[in-house]
């Protein structure tokens, strides 16, 4: 038996301005719980569209409602995986550390960690591999390995719905394979993820669904559907330059 | 040196020492973590119209009306720093020095207006401190440590720095982990739905208080410098949390403790007629303790290269 599940995020009308520019204009839009990429062009909007959501930046206009309600109820069941340039690496914190801090609202302020909170920081350290290097200070490890330690946080958390902001920038094969690997096992478990990707030659491997955006909803939809040459070139405003429609490969060039 | 002329003359200014460079050093490893040192500059000068509006309507040079008013211009200019960035679009830096500029000099402008200055509350006071002006005189010899009645007439300054300095270590170990989150990562602490605006907003309460409290014995000047020196020296030598922000006020405790005691007491006490600024000595080591950690750090990282 299955209850009919709200959609994992559903948006209307949101509108995002810094100052007189306008980042995202009238999206509308609602996601299919499962894997979904927001794709589209540099300044598209894509990381003010998850942050408007979060309520990490104000919306000018529009209702967004995550996992069925208001954002301000749904504070801690959505976890979050920022941009790796918005860490400060030289912060005095243990790659355990960082990863404990997602249970920071569940357990008790003050005193030392308890148990199962450590127990669960490490056990989401180990699934992405990094069980060795769970005292390490954030800074002494690679860009990779800095990534797999968000993406153990967004685990521990236990969300229903995670959001992130380029998992797959710049990381190596090993750190690759572990995203995509935890990406499989939430999608499994019935959870939502909802990701901005930037390359387009590995988004229909990944993701069951895409939003194309760029300032305004392009397309959105199941990737057979949505992920089409017409609509990535529409996205993109620019010259494609080969789109493999059977293949896995877009190659794109970013032209005026 | 007999122990009546030690409690009457260098246990008060050691007291208000250790307390105010334990308090700034503890509340200074939090803003350098957050990256806002210059946060505490700010609020250090920004409480100087709350003050001078406390005392011109008390009358009182009084800890608490004072300490009321600071709390307020600081909570006014925090909401100021806020106001001004998101309207005028300015990043924090530029957002905060523009507040606390206009705050200090409304500050010095009251100072002027209110006939306060006339009094015992100048500029130099404000700026350089009195640590050496804290006596005791009701103290007879070590016997006074127990005699309440001669407790009761220990410079009340002292009594506005324990508050604060108690004040402030069990808020930061009662709230521990959402203050470690809310250094590293404030946008995953709003995310997780811990009341981000009201720590950040605490915090800044208790660094106003820090420097209320401690700018009447030390100076504004070396306020900042036990907001920053401590935890900047601690931030190169450590890369942990706990010993960061415990360190910075152990530390702070201690270069404080140290610099009065080589301004004044230890010359004296070694048959030297040199007498020191202890603000100003105090100061210093705290730039040598950066300069010193700073070359520590260089070393054990050569030496790792090499």
């Amino acid at each position: 038996m299955k209850e009919i599940a709200a959609p994992p995020l559903d948006v209307a009308g949101l509108t995002v301005a810094y100052g007189a520019n306008l980042a995202l204009e009238d999206v509308t839009w609602t996601a299919a719980p499962g894997l979904t990429a927001i794709v589209g062009p540099n300044g598209a909007g894509k990381s003010s569209l998850l942050r408007a959501v979060l309520g990490l930046i104000p919306a000018r206009a529009g209702t967004i409602r995550l996992l069925g309600a208001p954002p301000a109820a749904m504070r801690g069941a959505v976890g979050w995986l920022p941009q790796r340039a918005m860490v400060d690496w030289d912060f005095p914190a243990s790659a355990l550390d960082v990863v404990a801090m997602a249970g920071t609202r569940r357990t008790r302020w003050f005193g030392p960690l308890p148990r199962a909170e450590r127990e669960a920081a490490r056990a989401a350290l180990a699934e992405v591999g990094m069980a060795d290097l769970a005292d390490r200070q954030i800074g002494r490890l690679s860009g990779g390995q800095q990534q797999r330690v968000f993406l153990a946080r967004a685990l521990a958390q236990d969300a229903r719905l995670v959001l992130m902001d380029e998992p797959f920038a710049a990381v190596d094969a090993a750190t690759e394979a572990a995203i995509a690997a935890v990406l499989r096992r939430l999608a499994a478990e019935g959870r939502s993820v909802i990701a901005v990707h930037h390359d387009l030659s590995t988004v229909r491997d990944y993701f069951d669904a895409v939003l194309l955006l760029n300032r305004r909803v392009i397309a959105a939809g199941p990737m057979h559907a949505a992920f089409t040459a017409e609509n990535v070139t529409a996205a993109y405003g620019g010259r494609l330059l080969r789109f493999g429609d059977a293949g896995d490969t877009a190659v794109l060039a970013e032209a005026v | 040196m007999g122990g009546t002329t030690f409690l009457q003359l260098d246990l008060p200014p050691l007291l208000a020492a250790l307390l105010a460079g334990g308090t700034c050093g503890l509340l200074g490893s939090l803003l350098v973590l957050r990256r806002e040192s210059l946060v505490g500059d700010a609020l250090a000068h920004a409480v100087l119209p709350g003050i001078v509006l406390g005392f011109a309507l008390t009358g009182l040079r009084a800890g608490v009306p004072m300490l009321g008013g600071a709390l307020l211009a600081a909570l006014l200019a925090v909401a100021a720093i806020g106001l001004v960035r998101r309207a005028a679009r300015l990043e924090a830096g530029a957002a905060t020095g523009a507040v606390f500029t206009v705050f200090f000099a409304a500050g010095l402008f009251g100072l002027e207006l209110s006939g306060a200055r006339s009094v015992d509350l100048d500029l130099d006071c404000v700026l350089f401190g009195q640590l050496e002006t804290l006596v005791w005189p009701a103290a007879t010899g070590w016997g006074s440590l127990a005699d309440p009645a001669a407790l009761g007439s220990l410079p009340r300054q002292l009594g506005l720095l324990a508050g604060v300095a108690l004040a402030s270590a069990v808020a930061v170990a009662l709230c521990w982990r959402p203050l470690k989150l809310l250094c590293f990562d404030p946008g995953y602490a709003a995310v997780l739905g811990l009341p981000a605006r009201g720590l950040e907003t605490g915090l800044a309460l208790l660094v106003a208080a820090a420097a209320v409290a401690a700018f009447e014995s030390v100076g504004s000047i070396l306020v900042v410098a036990l907001l920053v020196c401590p935890a900047a020296a601690l931030r190169l030598l450590t890369d942990r949390f706990a010993p960061q922000v415990i360190g910075g006020a152990v530390l702070g405790a201690a270069l404080a403790v140290l610099g009065y005691a080589l301004a004044g007491p230890l010359p004296a006490a070694l048959g030297s007629g040199v007498a020191l600024n202890a603000a100003g000595v105090i100061g210093t080591l705290g730039g040598l303790a950066v300069a010193l950690a700073a070359l520590l750090t260089r070393g054990r990282r050569l030496a790792a290269a090499g």
